[in-house]
């Protein structure tokens, strides 16, 4: 199965033609979304492919403005006659919404940057053999690398590539292309001590760019680790988040900085800018143009130039991420931050790629600067666990004991409680090596050292 | 019945074009889905979107591997398109696919089309949720509600010659208040659904922003929450989705034959007190996990899970109960065209029981009631699971005493059913959205209140 449907079917002239349909269909202003992706998945379980998919889409999502007024339509048919029915749908959407007096189309803002490396060649290349090749690798080195490790339940590889094309009545235009692939597995593992899973995973612009080996052994490691773990006691201890842990909680943050949630009272960091919300150790960056970062794209979701935004220095917040509304709203510019998740959605303000800066502290320095606490590796129940307006959070958690500054026995079953801004101020250090990780949206961060956190075991 | 989507003609010769280069089965899923969605926030009715999608999957089976396939579009020549696409990597043997025998399904009633219903009606209803829940007090100083209907008309024909469809019309409302007092800022939220029309929303629909704003104002209140192990008192309706998600997940096939189940191999056995039994059935009229057929078109129907604490069944899709030599249970469900069947819960509870809720919390000295949860996770394979809490009290000496916030219950699903020692008689049937492989599908939950004798409640208090 190539996976590969004829190009060119989907770009910026359907999506001229869409808009024009909406103008003759009462709209002031419109914009058009035109997405093609083609996907293809390999599932293995047992040394067998269990599943093999291949699969093509597009679409077209159209926001038409009638005044200010705006609603959204979206469909599958391109045909002459279909575009004329998604734009009628946004029309007809419009007319139900109330009036805004922020509403209104993007401009043209700035010059588009031109981005190298977001497709990878590889991805067209290695044929269907070739990626299960690479999914059976993934679930043998987890196998070979531990004897304890008695299955995995999944092994999955997974790419996608892109052609995005945006074009509004008010005269912004831009096209970009995009691959992206991963791999994951999930390692079951069991002796007298009980049974744990772990998840290995990596993710790149095309397969070439996956460890294979690297992924399955991750799993395995997770697994066996745990193995045996008991409840810890109840207490209030330093922390050190892996960075899988460090990035769900950066996500969450991420969502805190956008103006929407702002502007709406809905943010822990609402009428704080200028404040003092973490400590000097935590920096944060959004970088929308960075090739490594998944979200990475020369334009926004609603065509507006992606750039890089400092969003906490020096234990500050500096900014909010806007989109065009919530700058309108707010008095500000667009930081290129409209967010899309296909032509399905209508864009909305989200964090592109979230970098937190790395420190100097290998991880032995952080389990020392530690000296007694827990090394978190996993946290679950993150969506129900934080209120996303206070910061408080209970979640989840499992990982390591630390004692006397190094890795003691697995602890699991506990949960960790404390709020976003006490967290970010609790922050002691940095770890040196940073990590690209797909939890919380697109994020790259150094395990973390966290002074205090309250953790409820036994 | 909607087998209309593709000419039957069509379907058979998209089938056969499947099964060309080899396998033993084949089957083409066709789907054409629309719906209307909108949200009312700072009393403004906004997010209005409409969309309609139609398309579909061909997957073949050979030799244990799944080829799957999907396109967007409904023309021959894309369904063509798409068996080539999952033919072409198969090489061997191939089964000759059986004529088509159309069968009949009944989808659910739907009895005022939501389509029919001006969308100026469905911002008047959201507007009635604003006031609803505003007027609950000066302290609610957010409301946010949403409206949702979706249609899915789908058709299904197999190389075994089943030829089978269905027409799924959904309606959902939901809504998120938050209050404040100070520095303090709390939320409360609550949805209604089902596989209804606009009908359903004839009772008193505004009930449910009045809930949530209730529940943001009680927890304005509340207090930390206890930390440590101590009876649990489970609140009813939603308070089934501690079921479904430390039960009903290691119930389904896949999990089990990959031996990443607690239940594996304890069909039979006893994993619960007697007094406990249990059901997914989606059959339900007009609940939301309810549909006639499943994605693959067996008829959905209603399983008996837990027999008085006695494990006797999992839940299967097709491929699955071939393996294990067994019926499919009506479960092969899948989130849309775009994607695979697998073994997915339809309404899932804990049936009835004897005890009163008041009885129940009688009986405990010192212990916690979760009346709602905010969502949970599990992991199947080795049982743990957590809970956060959205809605809490204490219990002392026999009687709720105060709301608690940032309450998370964890614990290990066979300690934890097995520890369920109360069911109480009341009993309700919430609505919700299951995720499991990346897929999203509709889920009801259910039970009375349920009481769980020992559990760990992670809370702020130390």
């Amino acid at each position: 199965m190539s996976g590969r449907p004829a190009e060119g079917t989907v770009g910026l002239e359907l999506a001229s033609r869409v808009i024009e349909a909406a103008v003759a269909a009462g709209a002031g202003a419109a914009e058009a979304y035109a997405g093609e992706t083609t996907t293809r998945e390999v599932r293995v379980y047992g040394g067998e492919v269990e599943s093999l998919t291949a699969a093509a889409q597009r679409g077209v999502g159209v926001r038409a403005w009638i005044g200010s007024r705006v609603g959204y339509g979206f469909g599958t048919d391109v045909s002459p006659e279909g575009l004329g029915d998604i734009a009628a749908r946004a029309v007809d959407a419009a007319r139900v919404a109330d009036e805004d007096e922020f509403a209104g189309p993007p401009e043209r803002a700035g010059e588009v940057p031109e981005l190298v490396g977001l497709s990878d060649p590889s991805i067209g290349e290695w044929p269907t053999a070739r990626i299960v090749e690479l999914a059976l690798a993934v679930e043998s080195s987890a196998l070979q690398a531990d004897p304890r490790v008695v299955g995995v339940e999944q092994a999955v590889y997974f790419d996608s590539s892109d052609r995005i094309a945006i074009t509004s009545s008010a005269g912004l235009v831009g096209e970009f292309e995009a691959s992206s692939c991963y791999a994951y597995l999930q390692a079951l593992a069991e002796d007298e001590g009980g049974r744990e899973t772990g998840l290995g995973f990596d993710l790149a612009r095309g397969p070439a760019a996956l460890d294979a080996a690297a992924i399955g052994r991750e799993g395995a490691e997770r697994a066996t680790q745990m193995i045996g773990a008991s409840k810890p006691g109840s207490r209030s201890c330093p922390a050190v988040l892996d960075p899988t842990v460090a990035a769900s909680f950066v996500g969450i943050i991420g969502g805190a900085v956008g103006a929407d949630a702002v502007q709406r009272g809905r943010s822990p960091l609402a009428g704080r800018l200028g404040e003092e919300v973490a400590s000097e150790a935590f920096v944060l960056h959004d970088d929308g143009l960075v090739p490594e970062g998944i979200a990475s794209s020369p334009i926004d979701g609603e065509g507006v130039p992606r750039r890089h935004t400092a969003l906490i220095e020096a234990g500050q917040l500096q900014t909010y991420l806007y989109d065009t509304y919530t700058a309108r709203r707010a008095g500000a510019s667009s930081t290129g931050n409209a967010d899309r998740r296909g032509y399905r959605t209508q864009p909305s303000v989200s964090a592109s790629n979230l970098v937190v800066a790395p420190g100097s502290a290998d991880f032995e320095d952080l389990l020392r600067q530690a000296r007694d606490g827990v090394y978190i590796t996993d946290v679950s129940g993150l969506h129900s666990g934080v209120n996303p307006v206070s910061g408080v959070f209970s979640v989840g958690a499992s990982g390591r004991l630390i004692r006397d500054g190094e890795l003691a026995e697995p602890v699991r079953e506990f949960t960790i409680a404390s709020d976003l801004v006490s967290m970010l101020r609790a922050v002691r250090a940095a770890g040196a090596a940073s990590r690209w990780v797909p939890f919380g949206g697109s994020v790259s961060t150094p395990c973390l050292l966290i002074g205090e956190m309250a953790v409820s075991g036994a | 019945m909607s087998t209309d989507l593709i000419d039957p003609g069509v379907a058979a010769s998209v089938v056969a074009r499947a099964l060309s280069s080899g396998g033993e089965f084949a089957e083409v899923f066709a789907e054409r889905r629309g719906g209307l969605t909108m949200t009312i926030d700072e009393s403004r009715v906004e997010s209005v979107q409409s969309g309609a999608e139609e398309g579909a999957g061909v997957r073949v089976i050979g030799d244990g591997t799944t080829y799957f396939a999907h396109v967007d579009g409904l023309d021959p020549t894309d369904l063509e398109r798409a068996a080539s696409e999952a033919a072409g990597a198969l090489r061997g043997a191939r089964a000759e696919p059986r004529a088509l025998q159309p069968s009949a399904a009944s989808p659910q009633p739907i009895a005022r089309r939501p389509e029919d219903v001006p969308a100026e009606r469905k911002a008047a209803l959201l507007r009635e949720l604003d006031d609803r829940g505003r007027g609950e007090g000066g302290e609610v100083v957010q409301l946010r509600a949403s409206y949702a209907e979706a249609r899915r008309e789908v058709t299904v024909a197999n190389s075994e010659g089943l030829l089978s469809g269905d027409d799924r019309t959904r309606v959902r409302i939901g809504a998120q208040a938050v209050a404040r007092r100070g520095e303090r800022a709390e939320t409360g939220a609550e949805t209604l659904g089902g596989h209804r029309g606009f009908e359903l929303f004839d009772d008193d629909p505004g009930l449910i922003a009045a809930g949530a704003a209730r529940q943001a104002l009680t927890l304005l209140d509340a207090g930390p929450a206890p930390t440590g192990s101590m009876p649990v008192v489970v609140g009813g309706g939603f308070g089934g989705v501690l079921f479904h998600e430390m039960t009903g997940h290691g119930l389904e096939a896949d999990h089990v034959q990959k031996g990443a189940s607690v239940y594996a191999g304890r069909l039979g056995e006893t994993v619960a007190q007697p007094l406990l039994s249990a059901y997914d059935d989606g059959r339900l009229p007009g609940e939301w996990g309810s549909d006639a057929i499943d994605d693959e078109g067996t008829p959905t129907q209603k399983t008996l899970l837990i027999e008085s604490g006695r494990l006797t069944s999992y839940l299967y899709d097709r491929l699955r109960a071939e393996r294990d030599g067994v019926p499919s249970t009506g479960n092969g469900r899948r989130e849309s065209f775009r994607h695979l069947p697998i073994p997915r819960m339809t309404n899932t509870y804990i049936a009835p029981g004897e005890d009163t809720p008041e009885a129940m919390i009688g009986e405990v000295e010192r212990g916690f009631y979760a009346v709602s949860f905010a969502g949970g996770q599990v992991d199947p394979a080795t049982g743990d699971f957590v809970f956060g809490v959205s809605e809490g009290y204490l219990i002392e000496g026999g009687r709720v005493t105060r709301p608690c916030r940032g309450a998370t219950l964890i614990g290990n699903c066979r300690d934890a059913l097995a520890a369920i020692d109360a069911v109480g008689n009341d009993f309700w049937m919430k609505t919700g959205i299951c995720g499991k492989g990346g897929q999203h599908v509709p889920v009801g939950t259910g039970q009375g209140h349920v009481r769980i004798g020992a559990m760990t409640v992670g809370g702020t208090e130390l």
